[in-house]
């Protein structure tokens, strides 16, 4: 879902971020059994999907079609090389960082810009002005495809910008429209963070004759470090996972990414399902990896702002 | 960071005046900070949703100029109410969608946050695997499910002895899809609420230990009308995601036969068959009409706790 939609009250510092369990209290012991044979099988039901699909990409078609699914054997990595060779992953991976990287890079860059506007001064228009970025990124995508996809349609590009010569059809439309609606909740979070900082240090910086600018890049910057590693975070996974603005305004199937890239590996009349599976689990890795490697900052991006803290 | 970068001297000889005035070049800096993100968004959000609230009003196939637009008045919403067959469903669809979001996924997100936010042996686990599917797309959850739900190899079919086309039979695809989406939207909801329970003040629950209230008592009587906020704004993103469901049922089947989604349709009107500009935006219309109620109650709760 798109930058789905999280965005949320107020936020609270990037620094505590794992929703730590205990809070509210111990259970009395019959209760706490009960509660965690209960969570321990829901959790198996909860990962039993991406178990199955990993155990199945290794799976011969052929096999399981004689012996049916609940068999054991056939074990195979030729889905993965079909899936690599077919599906043209690589070409798709390639296209995912092409738009990924500079679209969060883009984003929280914006974003931090105009969070530190709104955090250090106190203008008239600032409410109105977070309001303006925030309800953008709450309107449904879809309701603005048909201008935004026409627009795109009449921009001219150079050739060495999109051999298709228009905004369709090319990265930038991928880069500027994610960016454009992801910059709401980047902004909203990143103000509040830096409303944590106490004014006083601009105020010596100003009476030092700090420029604007330095106090936004030598002051502010370093000190939301750790909420930029959670957006960043965030925003990575919710870029790469982008399937509707990829879908529509991406005719050129070798312009796809990962995501939107997967349908073509399905046949429109046979789909050989392990080979799906397969590919799922190719276009789930990289977000998989991000998760497990940075899984701190990732749920501290979500629930940012969340609660108060 | 407790100094300052800047040993520029000249304006500790007029320091009050410094901490009011910005010089003119700062005060280019401030406005093009803020201008150069407001102008994208105004490009690529608002402009457009301006331009469909017009362009719902005509007839195009987006082919030419805009001096081919008939306009048409009413006529679109007229036609999408009363002669375009999907809408109805699509419509029943998106309140399926959101009542069952609601009372599944959403609910039993809040009832795991609320027992994993006690201590317990192996809490982190279970939270990570509830999480997980947070943070695969719609999509690719839907190419996930297929291996449950397809007729001749998937496991339900296999499992039960039964012949059912789980993505293709109109009776049943549209559960097939919600219970797809429940297994990544309940453990977001989980995330979120989890998050809102640590920062109730503990001083509460002993109070209502102390006063004899049981857990449940304390929970609906004590925690819940604290979390309102966080109720809230679950709810909103709640509204939000079945309004905006798309990604699913366009990788199923493009949102047909029994998956009619609002969203889906106005993509068919687009990129399908046919280009139906006008009509296509018609329906972009009706969706930020039901869109902004919900929006103007969540800015209405951020500005809240903003002042």
């Amino acid at each position: 879902v798109s930058a789905t939609t999280v965005t949320q009250s107020v936020t609270q510092s990037a620094t505590s971020p794992t929703p730590k369990s205990g809070t509210g209290g111990v259970l009395n012991k019959p209760r706490g059994t009960v509660a965690t044979i209960v969570m321990a099988a829901l959790s198996i039901v909860w990962l039993f999907p991406l178990i199955w699909a990993v155990v199945n990409s290794f799976r011969d078609y052929n096999y399981t079609q004689e012996n049916g699914y609940l068999s054991t054997g056939g074990w195979t990595l030729d889905n993965y090389r079909e899936a690599w060779t077919r599906g043209s992953f690589a070409e798709y991976l390639v296209n995912s960082l092409y738009i990924t990287i500079p679209a969060v890079l883009l984003t929280l860059f914006l974003a931090s810009l105009v969070g530190f506007v709104l955090a250090r001064f106190s203008f008239k228009f600032n409410l109105a002005m977070l309001g303006f970025f925030l309800a953008a990124n709450l309107l449904p995508p879809q309701a603005l495809l048909i201008p935004v996809f026409r627009m795109f349609r009449e921009i001219p590009l150079p050739f060495w910008m999109s051999e298709t010569g228009t905004m369709l059809n090319s990265y930038w439309a991928l880069i500027l429209v994610n960016t454009a609606f992801q910059l709401g909740f980047c902004t909203f979070v990143l103000s509040n963070y830096m409303k944590t900082i106490p004014h006083e240090i601009y105020e010596s910086a100003q009476l030092d004759g700090a420029s604007v600018w330095r106090q936004y890049w030598q002051l502010t910057m370093p000190l939301v470090r750790p909420a930029l590693a959670a957006l960043a975070t965030l925003e990575v996974t919710w870029i790469y996972n982008e399937f509707f603005w990829a879908t529509v305004l991406i005719s050129d199937f070798s312009k796809l990414p990962m995501t939107s890239g997967l349908n073509n590996l399905r046949g429109q009349f046979f789909t050989d399902t392990n080979l799906v599976a397969a590919g799922s689990v190719l276009v789930a890795l990289p977000v998989l990896l991000v998760f497990f490697a940075l899984q701190k900052q990732f749920v501290s991006g979500l629930t940012l702002g969340s609660t108060k803290g | 960071m407790s100094t300052s970068p800047a040993p520029v001297r000249a304006s500790q000889t007029a320091p009050r005046k410094a901490r009011k005035e910005l010089t003119a070049w700062d005060r280019v800096i401030v406005l093009l900070m803020v201008v150069v993100p407001l102008l994208l968004v105004l490009w690529l959000v608002w402009i457009p949703a301006l331009a469909s609230v017009a362009l719902s009003f005509g007839v195009w196939n987006g082919f030419g100029g805009l001096d081919q637009i008939e306009w048409v008045g009413w006529q679109n919403y007229d036609d999408i109410f009363t002669i375009y067959p999907p809408f109805w469903p699509a419509v029943r669809h998106n309140l399926i969608w959101l009542v069952f979001l609601f009372l599944l996924p959403t609910l039993l997100g809040v009832l795991l946050a609320v027992v994993l936010d006690r201590e317990m042996r192996g809490s982190r686990f279970y939270q990570t695997a509830f999480y997980l599917p947070v943070v695969l797309s719609l999509a690719l959850v839907g190419f996930i499910w297929q291996l449950f739900y397809s007729r001749d190899q998937g496991l339900i079919n296999d499992v039960f002895g039964t012949e059912v086309d789980w993505y293709g039979d109109p009776n049943v695809n549209l559960w097939a899809v919600l219970f797809a989406t429940a297994w990544r939207h309940t453990g977001y909801v989980m995330l979120l609420y989890l998050a809102g329970l640590k920062s109730v003040d503990p001083s509460l629950r002993e109070a209502a230990a102390v006063d004899g209230a049981n857990e449940v008592k304390t929970f609906f009587n004590v925690i819940f009308p604290v979390m309102r906020p966080i109720n809230l704004i679950v709810l909103v993103i709640v509204v939000i995601e079945s309004l905006r469901a798309f990604d699913l049922v366009w990788v199923v089947n493009k949102g047909r036969n029994g998956l009619e989604l609002i969203a889906a349709l106005l993509s068919q009107n687009v990129i399908g068959e046919a280009t139906r500009y006008g009509f296509g935006s018609a329906l972009a219309v009706i969706m930020m009409l039901i869109s902004s109620v919900f929006i103007t109650i969540y800015l209405r709760i951020v500005f809240r706790e903003e002042n």
